[in-house]
């Protein structure tokens, strides 16, 4: 290879989208080229060629002063006008193409992105991230395929049939952690460790996060934010009125309850409709009876769960069942923080999504840790996952590069009422967030992380079943030690020991 | 004339045959296809067809959650089936009566079959909607409480005593005006002559009923106990949009729970099983009918 070609003249510069590692600029040819050689010159690689080629023909399709390249071996003319990516999209690119695919040259196509976020502030979120994509790839026509319903449980069951079938959506979210094991991801799923050092996020994303990224020693998807599951939420209004500090133990919170019960107020809000309400609390109670150590260790078999911390935690429960609305199993997670709204509830226990919703409504509530996991993150991150038989590899590379990016990250989590998952957000950009995400951000830099069950991170979900199953006959039969019995068994079942 | 006959044969013969290879095929593989399955060891997402016998099978038994689905399901056909006969036997009987606009009170008793199980789960859920002490009752309950009869006011479907009972109502509502127009067509097809003999033979008007008219009525009350059981015993949708399994499982149903163990937990091979069950149950209803009817058939 000739390093012929010098006369090139760099045209205007993108401005505003540098940096994204996704970006690039327009490039006028001086002199007719191959490819290969524009390639070699401007990127430092020959073999980046087929980027070029799709990334102009892209760009083609939608602007016609873009030159349409219609062979990977043409010379290009002078004067045309070229699109030149940046070298981390040109290599993720040439990580994804399959060189048998010639189409994917060409540009355009769709992209279906497959979540269960309809709700208020989680669908603006998503927009936002289609708002970057459609920005970077104007070509790219998105389908955005959603199946409502609280923590994915009914998408989950739409989504099997279709991986099984090799029919997948283009991409889909997925909970970060065991939850990936019920996909059989060796099987379906495109493992992601080339993008993850070709985008660097093996070095932004937070060590825990990373660790709970990696099944059978891969990465399977790429984390859009983190949730916190163990927030306790609480009327200020009726707290201030009474003159009530949050509850820092179990002691004072049932002090509290006593007290707020004795007043004619739900000391205690709880949803079930959705089955997986109460189980959530549960994971936060066993958060707090058992050390961030043990709790892990309850997914891994280090800890027994005839452990005395999980009987202490149903107790618990039960106890709190005694102060609960008596018509949880009609409502849903956001249906019930009506009784807070209202001032006829006082406390919630919920994960920070429920956040968007108290800000969407107006309603001023205060939040503390759940009561005995100060010091504490009970976590949970959503990523997007990359089908094997995707039928647009490349537009899903692009999306999962929107995803990884700190653009998509900032312009996602602000709207969906989560905090980025990686780590070098600046002081400026962090100050833009709300003060319970800003507070949430410092907690995620200081607590212990620990996995949550119900949504997805610490158990595979025939185990998130068997759980939820257990707890669900909790509420009617109130038996701990026959409850113990059921988790021990599930635990036996999901681990083979 | 005997060739004749015989290319006839063959020509009708290769007339339904598509669409009984479609029928074999679509329908009668697929359920050899699932009790294979159900014997299988597929327990997560990628099939894996080893012969594991009856694991499956006892796994089901031991799980508390189907045994509380098989119960419910029993509850449930006693209530969805014997209230829609009920009552529709009731309402056709009051309009049989020849009462004044017939045609509207007909049309007004029969419209809830048009609506599907899903409009009617969401309709019922907010009408038996138990509101609480705080937030105030709200629908049937409140409906309750106006009428000073508060002490009747129930958690319906949170409540895990009534709560797959709930889910009972609200089908009974939709499917009684259909066993209506079933029976109201029977009492018409009964002649006046019939009841007036009896009538003349002393029979007071509910001895009428008792040994007149149900007796000639029992192959419609057959029909609708068919038809309505294999609907009961296929309920899902109902369940979906009203309830969910609810409270400790009280609203849950063996099709849900076969759903969701399917394809939330991964394991094919359990919910395979509960299909095969369920289909078993279905047949303890379909295959005395059918032998009943081929029987007629073959009588006639």
């Amino acid at each position: 290879m000739r390093r012929t070609v010098i006369g090139v003249l760099v045209g205007l510069v993108v401005v505003g989208l540098l940096g994204l590692g996704q970006a690039g600029t327009p490039l006028v040819l001086t002199h007719a080229s191959s490819l290969q050689n524009v390639a070699l010159t401007i990127l430092g690689d020959a073999a980046l060629a087929p980027a070029i080629m799709r990334a102009t023909n892209s760009k083609a399709l939608v602007d016609a002063t873009f030159y349409r390249i219609s062979r990977l071996d043409e010379v290009i003319p002078a004067g045309a006008k070229l699109f030149i990516p940046e070298k981390t999209w040109a290599q993720a690119f040439l990580a994804v193409w399959d060189p048998t695919r010639v189409e994917e040259l060409f540009g355009g196509g769709k992209l279906v992105v497959a979540s269960w976020w309809t709700a208020g502030g989680e669908a603006e979120g998503l927009e936002a991230l289609f708002r970057l994509y459609r920005e970077l790839h104007p070509d790219v026509v998105i389908v955005n395929a959603t199946v409502a319903g609280g923590a994915g449980f009914v998408f989950k069951a739409v989504l099997k049939p279709r991986l099984i079938a090799g029919d997948p959506p283009d991409t889909f979210q997925l909970h970060a952690g065991l939850e990936v094991e019920g996909y059989s991801p060796e099987v379906y799923l495109r493992p992601l460790d080339d993008l993850y050092a070709i985008f660097g996020w093996d070095k932004v994303f937070p060590p825990d996060l990373l660790e709970l990224m990696l099944y059978k020693g891969h990465y399977w998807g790429v984390p859009v934010n983190i949730h916190r599951s163990n927030v306790l939420w609480y009327s200020k209004e009726i707290f201030a009125r009474y003159d009530l500090k949050p509850p820092a133990n179990w002691e004072e919170f049932f002090q509290i309850c006593e007290f707020l019960k004795g007043q004619g107020i739900v000391p205690i809000t709880l949803a079930n409709a959705g089955g997986w309400e109460a189980p959530h609390l549960f994971e936060t109670i066993l958060a707090s009876t058992l050390t961030p150590e043990e709790y892990r260790g309850l997914w891994t078999g280090a800890t027994p769960w005839t452990h005395p911390g999980v009987t202490r935690a149903l107790e618990i429960f039960k106890k709190i069942l005694d102060y609960v609305n008596v018509d949880y199993a009609a409502h849903t997670w956001d249906t019930v923080l009506e009784y807070i709204a209202a001032g006829r509830g006082a406390m919630n226990i919920m994960g920070d999504w429920a956040m968007g919703w108290f800000m969407a409504k107006g309603v001023d509530v205060g939040w503390a840790p759940v009561p005995g996991t100060q010091g504490v993150f009970v976590a949970l991150s959503d990523t997007f996952a990359f089908p094997k038989r995707a039928a647009n590899p490349i537009n899903v590379m692009g999306w999962l590069a929107v995803c990884g990016s700190k653009e998509g990250q900032i312009a996602f989590n602000m709207l969906k009422g989560s905090i980025p998952a990686r780590t070098d957000i600046t002081p400026e950009e962090k100050a833009q967030f709300s003060p319970y995400l800003q507070s949430c951000m410092e907690d995620w830099a200081r607590d212990a992380i620990v996995p949550s069950v119900m949504h997805g991170a610490a158990a595979p979900e025939s185990w998130v079943v068997d759980f939820k199953d257990a707890i669900n006959l909790f509420l009617v039969t109130r038996d701990v030690a026959g409850t113990q019995a059921a988790l021990v068994a599930a635990a036996k079942a999901a681990l083979g020991k | 004339m005997w060739l004749k006959r015989r290319r006839e044969q063959l020509l009708s013969i290769l007339l339904v045959l598509p669409s009984l290879l479609a029928l074999f095929a679509f329908v009668y593989g697929f359920i050899g296809w699932t009790g294979y399955v159900s014997f299988s060891n597929w327990n997560r997402l990628v099939p894996d067809y080893t012969f594991v016998g009856w694991t499956n099978y006892e796994r089901l038994f031991q799980n508390p959650r189907f045994l509380i689905t098989l119960r419910n399901l029993g509850v449930f056909t006693g209530v969805f089936v014997g209230g829609s006969i009920v009552l529709g036997f009731l309402l056709a009987v009051l309009l049989d009566r020849r009462i004044r606009a017939e045609g509207f009170f007909r049309t007004v008793y029969l419209y809830p079959l048009a609506l599907s199980f899903i409009v009617t789960g969401v309709v019922w859920r907010w009408l038996l909607n138990p509101g609480s002490p705080q937030m105030g009752s709200a629908g049937v309950n409140q409906l309750l409480e106006m009428l000073g009869l508060g002490f009747l006011k129930s958690g319906w479907y949170t409540d895990p005593r009534v709560g797959i009972i709930s889910v009972a109502v609200a089908a009974v509502w939709q499917m009684s005006g259909y066993v209506m127009a079933m029976y109201l067509a029977g009492l018409r097809g009964i002649p006046e002559e019939l009841r007036e003999a009896a009538r003349v033979d002393g029979a007071s008007e509910l001895g009428i009923y008792r040994f007149v008219v149900l007796p000639l009525l029992r192959p419609i009350t057959f029909g609708a106990l068919i038809v309505l059981g294999h609907i009961s015993l296929k309920v899902y949708d109902l369940v979906v949009a009203m309830t969910g399994p609810g409270p400790g499982f009280s609203c849950d149903v063996p099709a849900y729970f076969m759903w969701e163990i399917t394809f939330r937990a991964n394991r094919f091979g359990q919910g395979a099983g509960v299909a095969v069950i369920l289909l078993l149950i279905v047949s303890l209803l379909i295959v005395p009918y059918l032998r009943l009817s081929l029987r007629r058939e073959v009588e006639v």
